[in-house]
């Protein structure tokens, strides 16, 4: 008896050894080498190992580089909000609205912008919204504005750059939670005298929160860390903390100052989700 | 090119290669983004049968941690910064070149630079191409006569049109050189003296952009002058906006230079050579002048018998004499003068 749970549990053990050999070498050990080397210093041109904290004071008492987080946090928190009120209601017209038939055409419509690349889709909105863009033209030839808008190179290009992505990343994720939902729920209310706002207050809505903390997790988690979209479409006009990562990379060649930011900016994922663990249901995505 | 450069070129690289035609040896080089056009690279790979294999990096302190974390010998050739040669060298990165063997007898005098690519009579590195910092505008846009002079800029006149080039060395140079301190003399209080200038500029400016970034605002008409631009950025548009432009202002300008050196721990330095022999070759000098990255004056001036007259009109081939003589070399600050830059240029970002 007892042989047969050892060999059970040499072989739960083989099965979950590829994994943990990949998590240790893929993300603990470089971790952990990075967690050293924002403790490090850059003397001159040299990096001194050790365990300095020059790096965090730094970040936290030269405003330059503080900066950097709250302007991240601004976007995101921005992005965020704006992606998750757009995404809703396309998601629940798709699911709620759209015939069974054509929601995966409508799905795949919502998605088209995926298809083509990342960077050339920001240097074609920086297109869009420049002062001979299309938006500045059109509403200059409606006679809306007589100059044409500033928006190409600003944070308000950076927002619209990041929501145009993020709603369709949301409007999947919120949609697989919306078309789970039994419509039997929606039909009980109505027989109760539910109106359709108090059923969706009352019972939509909580039902599908965990989709959309979830959608709003990963939009948090990949807009904060994004850098090439504030780079091509914010002009350096303020920079977040991935920017200033870079810029420690790039320019400086300082490891230890990049690996103090980075671990700062995983601190703020961690706080992320934290706070919003309860409702992450991960599995429902 | 015509067909008797084309067949100078084959006979050059045929030299070049010879026997090692057949073999299959290949180099690595960190370069540049210019390295990286395949009309510069592929006449060398078929004349020589050496494969370049092409990282590009951007900025010294970038190309020195990459060597830094690599293992003598990964690498054979660098492009570098002319004026951070010396740096290179203090570390033992760089090996002597034969001086000898490099064309540097047919070269603009003032590119051969050797205070910076030599050092206790042995040659280190060789130019292969230099250009300016200075201002680059719409003359559709902007009056020309305005960018004569650094001042009116901040003047007012220009406000919300103006984009800076997002590299803290030729633009912090540019506003010295203004103040009147050659970049070679900045000093840590010569720089804070600058902050003010610096900051002005950035409230008249619209953006501070990369090149590629640089590139689309002025073809965009996003803005209308690039400070830091100059040819290496409107050669390129040329033929889609013959408007866009470029001058050295009364103040002067920063002048840039790229050299190209062998890696001290190499084990290949002879094909390394062939490459940097090919490369300030005048094939490969009006090749790499004219990179679909960006232009740059060769450093050869026998270039000029390759380079097309268009091609010469649109790099100012006949002004070169007196341009060289208003610009300067980029500033070469010690460590910590050069963080005293970062830091105040990433201030001037967050503002």
């Amino acid at each position: 008896m007892a042989s047969i749970e050892q060999t059970e549990r040499n072989r739960a053990a083989g099965f979950v050894a590829p994994a943990l050999i990949w998590v240790l070498a893929f993300f603990v050990l470089p971790f952990a080498v990075m967690i050293g080397m924002s403790f490090a210093r850059l003397e001159g041109r040299t990096i001194v190992h050790g365990l300095f904290s020059d790096n965090y004071v730094r970040f936290f008492s030269e405003p330059s580089l503080f900066k950097g987080l709250t302007v991240s946090l601004e976007i995101t928190l921005i992005v965020t909000v704006i992606s998750v009120l757009l995404a809703y209601p396309l998601a629940w017209i798709i699911a709620m609205r759209v015939p069974a038939r054509y929601q995966r055409l409508a799905l795949m419509l919502a998605v088209l912008p995926f298809w083509t690349s990342y960077v050339v889709r920001s240097y074609a909105w920086l297109l869009v919204l420049g002062q001979n863009g299309v938006i500045n033209k059109a509403l200059m030839g409606l006679g809306v504005i007589a100059e044409p808008l500033a928006i190409a190179s600003t944070r308000t290009a950076t927002v619209i750059g990041f929501v145009h992505f993020f709603v369709m990343l949301l409007t999947l994720t919120i949609y697989a939670n919306l078309i789970q939902l039994s419509p039997n729920y929606a039909r009980a209310a109505a027989d109760l005298g539910a109106s359709a706002f108090a059923t969706f207050r009352h019972i939509i809505l909580p039902l599908t929160l965990p989709g959309v903390v979830t959608g709003a997790f990963l939009t948090f988690v990949l807009c904060i860390g994004d850098y090439i979209t504030p780079q091509i479409l914010g002009g350096n006009s303020e920079l977040t903390l991935p920017q200033l990562i870079m810029l420690q990379l790039g320019r400086r060649g300082d490891f230890p100052m990049a690996s103090a930011l980075s671990i700062v900016l995983m601190a703020v994922v961690t706080l992320a989700y934290l706070a919003c663990a309860r409702w992450l249901k991960l599995d429902r995505v | 090119m015509n067909r008797l450069t084309s067949t100078a070129l084959v006979s050059t690289l045929t030299m070049l290669g010879g026997l090692s035609a057949a073999s299959a040896e290949e180099i690595n080089a960190l370069v540049w983004c210019d390295h990286s056009d395949p009309a510069l690279i592929e006449p060398f790979e078929k004349a020589t049968g050496i494969k370049v294999n092409l990282k590009e990096y951007e900025g010294t302190a970038a190309g020195l941690a990459i060597l830094d974390q690599s293992q003598p010998g990964d690498w054979d050739v660098m492009v570098i910064d002319a004026v951070d040669v010396g740096r290179a060298v203090d570390q033992g990165l760089l090996a002597e070149l034969p001086a000898d063997k490099l064309a540097t007898a047919d070269f603009f005098p003032e590119t051969v630079m050797a205070a910076n690519n030599t050092r206790d009579g042995k040659t280190y590195a060789v130019t292969e191409k230099f250009g300016y910092n200075t201002v680059a505008f719409n003359k559709s846009k902007v009056d020309p006569a305005d960018m004569e002079d650094m001042a009116t800029l901040t003047s007012g006149k220009y406000d919300g049109r103006i984009a800076i080039y997002d590299y803290y060395l030729p633009v912090l140079g540019e506003l010295s050189m203004a103040a009147g301190v050659p970049t070679a003399e900045m000093t840590p209080a010569s720089l804070d003296a600058l902050k003010p200038s610096l900051m002005a500029l950035r409230k008249a400016s619209k953006s501070v952009s990369d090149v590629v970034a640089s590139q689309t605002a002025l073809a965009t008409g996003e803005v209308d002058i690039l400070v830091g631009g100059g040819e290496w950025l409107t050669a390129v548009l040329h033929a889609e906006n013959p408007d866009l432009d470029w001058t050295i202002p009364k103040q002067g300008a920063v002048r840039w230079a790229q050299s190209l050196a062998v890696l001290a721990g190499s084990k290949k330095q002879d094909d390394a050579l062939k490459f940097i022999n090919y490369v300030t070759s005048p094939e490969g000098q009006a090749r790499l002048a004219t990179s679909s990255c960006y232009w740059g004056m060769p450093a050869n001036k026998k270039a000029g018998d390759v380079l097309t007259t268009e091609q010469k009109a649109v790099l100012r081939w006949d002004q070169q004499a007196d341009y060289l003589a208003k610009t300067q070399l980029y500033p070469v600050p010690d460590a910590a003068l050069d963080k005293q830059m970062q830091d105040m240029w990433t201030e001037m970002l967050q503002n």
